[in-house]
């Protein structure tokens, strides 16, 4: 079969809503587009341990300390999934750590923040595990398979964290004047960035039109936005706490939320590299994976030994 | 008598808890990824452990308030709706009230010496708590009958790494080389034991004998040497089952205690 029948029958199953598996024939630009945007959320998974990483040790309690443990260890089990779809494609696990930390892959922006108080592990929870729901939602629907079923797996846990980061903030809503405050500047500062994780307009986006005929992605960025302003738009009201958005209100004609302007000009500058953690957030990966070193090499060595010891016996 | 058990229930907390905390340091800065979740695991069964070891003890602290009047324990003075709670035991006590051994406080350092400890930790934990799951306390022994089935893969696993890392690599070889030579010393605490310990038909004797035994299987297996072949004339440092710490808990406890210490008085 030639290449243009290969693409035909290709589409027609994308078209048909049959998942494309490993072994099936794909076109290179799909194949890539999959490696970047699954190891792109692979390395959102583990560098999104850091932040809330940083809260374990002065959690407020023990039961707030095992649950935030227990979450950012299931991260961690998030990355491990979507490595593991990432090597159907034929690119090692190893591999892809690589571009994460020669600097020439990416991860979710939202990851350069710092976390300054403890509420922000509610802000996180709420915020950015929530526009990571809208965003993982659809993709449990995306057109390649081993992608489509880690996200299943994900999405349980992803809104079971959501639930967890608003009930954070739900009892500093009802705690203490400074336990309120705290509250609120969490929300304040994470409100924009969590808008930032939908990325660029529409219009704006250059990849956005193939994956959608490729059903990689089904909704836009501006759909995906929109829907998340109007659920949290809802939820802050439970909180009698305020988005920090002169422009927020409800529009009858729409059925939406109206907004305000993301500052783009923090968007791109986080994106390339000067938000106020990039350089933490990489070296910490990079110290972290070289550092142990040793480690994945003595195991290796021994794992060798054990296995030529079996042999000889 | 109802003091001793108080004081008894406290340090087996203090354990689980202080090397909890300690290994949740490595929780995403790990290794390789599977290995962060399994110490994150073994994190959380041990703040798992503490809590159940706390909430018994407040239980008991609190009983013991109301039969004896008004004489509150430190922790009671400072709020909690005037009652003891895991979190007031685990955030308000002190640097001398704290009386776990001074092995499980020992810094993480290198990926050998946080295997070392657990290894060590949990090869004693599991000795101790098989005993301690026939004691005459119900509650303690349903603690560490619930207990010894999280044990029994901690030492699985520790014990899986301390071979692996002792047969693996020249370097990895001469980690655990050092890790030995910094955590020996802090093993024999285990044994001896505090007043507190001694009414509860525990054979600390028979544990160290098992413990010296097992460690030496395992040791023999990695091709590792314990300090002077692992007889009793190593010195061995003492003094954390009774609040007397190396200088790292004051640290552990800054850090684990902060949030309760600058927001008194809050519900998180
Ligand atoms: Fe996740
Ligand atoms: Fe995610
Ligand atoms: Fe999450």
């Amino acid at each position: 079969m030639n290449t243009f029948d290969l693409e035909k029958i290709f589409q027609e199953k994308i078209d048909g809503e049959i998942k494309i598996e490993p072994k099936d024939w794909m076109p290179d630009a799909y194949r890539k587009t999959n490696i970047r945007q699954i190891s792109q959320h692979a390395h959102s998974e583990i560098v999104g341990m850091l932040p809330e990483g940083n809260w374990i040790s002065r959690a407020p309690s023990l039961k707030r300390k095992a649950i935030l443990l227990a979450k950012v260890q299931d991260e961690a089990g998030h990355g491990l999934y979507l490595y593991s779809a990432c090597e159907t494609l034929g690119i090692t696990r190893e591999e892809t750590i690589n571009d994460l930390h020669s600097g020439k892959a990416k991860y979710s922006s939202i990851f350069n923040y710092p976390t300054l108080t403890w509420a922000d592990m509610g802000a996180i929870g709420w915020l950015v595990d929530g526009a990571a729901i809208m965003n993982q939602v659809m993709l449990t629907r995306t057109s390649y398979g081993p992608y489509a079923r880690a996200m299943v797996r994900i999405c349980k846990e992803e809104s079971f964290h959501q639930r967890q980061g608003f009930e954070i903030l739900l009892v500093l809503s009802r705690g203490s004047e400074e336990q309120k405050a705290m509250c609120q500047d969490a929300i304040n500062r994470w409100w924009w960035p969590s808008l930032m994780m939908f990325g660029p307009h529409d219009s704006e986006s250059t990849n956005s039109e193939q994956s959608m005929k490729w059903k990689i992605k089904r909704k836009t960025n501006d759909e995906l936005r929109q829907n998340f302003v109007d659920m949290c738009a809802e939820q802050v009201k439970i909180l009698g706490m305020k988005l920090p958005d002169d422009k927020l209100k409800w529009n009858d004609k729409k059925q939406h939320y109206d907004f305000g302007e993301i500052d783009w000009n923090e968007f791109w500058n986080v994106v390339k590299g000067n938000g106020p953690c990039n350089k933490q957030r990489l070296d910490a990966r990079r110290k972290a994976w070289e550092e142990g070193e040793w480690v994945r090499e003595a195991a290796a060595a021994f794992a060798e030994k054990r296995k030529a010891r079996q042999q000889a016996a | 008598m109802n003091q001793l058990l108080i004081d008894y229930t406290l340090h087996l907390a203090d354990n689980s808890l202080i090397l909890g905390q300690r290994n949740s340091e490595w929780c995403g800065h790990g290794p390789v990824l599977e290995q962060d979740i399994a110490i994150t695991n073994i994190s959380l069964d041990l703040i798992g452990q503490a809590r159940n070891f706390y909430q018994y003890a407040a239980q008991l602290i609190n009983a013991q308030d109301k039969s004896e009047g008004p004489k509150a324990p430190a922790p009671l003075e400072r709020g909690f709706g005037g009652e003891v709670t895991e979190d007031s035991l685990a955030y308000l006590r002190k640097e001398r009230e704290f009386s776990n051994c001074l092995l499980v406080e020992q810094p993480n350092k290198d990926w050998a010496q946080t295997i070392l400890r657990q290894f060590f930790f949990s090869q004693y934990q599991y000795l101790l708590f098989e005993q301690l799951q026939n004691t005459k306390d119900e509650q303690l022994a349903a603690i560490a009958e619930k207990s010894l089935k999280e044990i029994t893969y901690h030492l699985r696993w520790s014990g899986e790494w301390v071979i692996r890392l002792g047969d693996g690599t020249e370097e990895s070889h001469q980690r655990m080389i050092k890790a030995i030579d910094e955590l020996w010393r802090y093993t024999g605490e285990m044994f001896t034991p505090a007043e507190y310990e001694k009414t509860f038909g525990i054979d600390f004797n028979k544990i160290k004998e098992d413990w010296s035994q097992k460690v030496k299987i395992i040791f023999d297996e990695a091709s590792l040497i314990p300090p002077l072949g692992g007889g009793g004339a190593a010195f061995m440092q003492t003094g954390g089952k009774t609040g007397k710490h190396t200088e790292h808990l004051g640290y552990i406890l800054t850090e684990l205690q902060y949030m309760q210490r600058a927001y008194p008085r809050c519900e998180w």
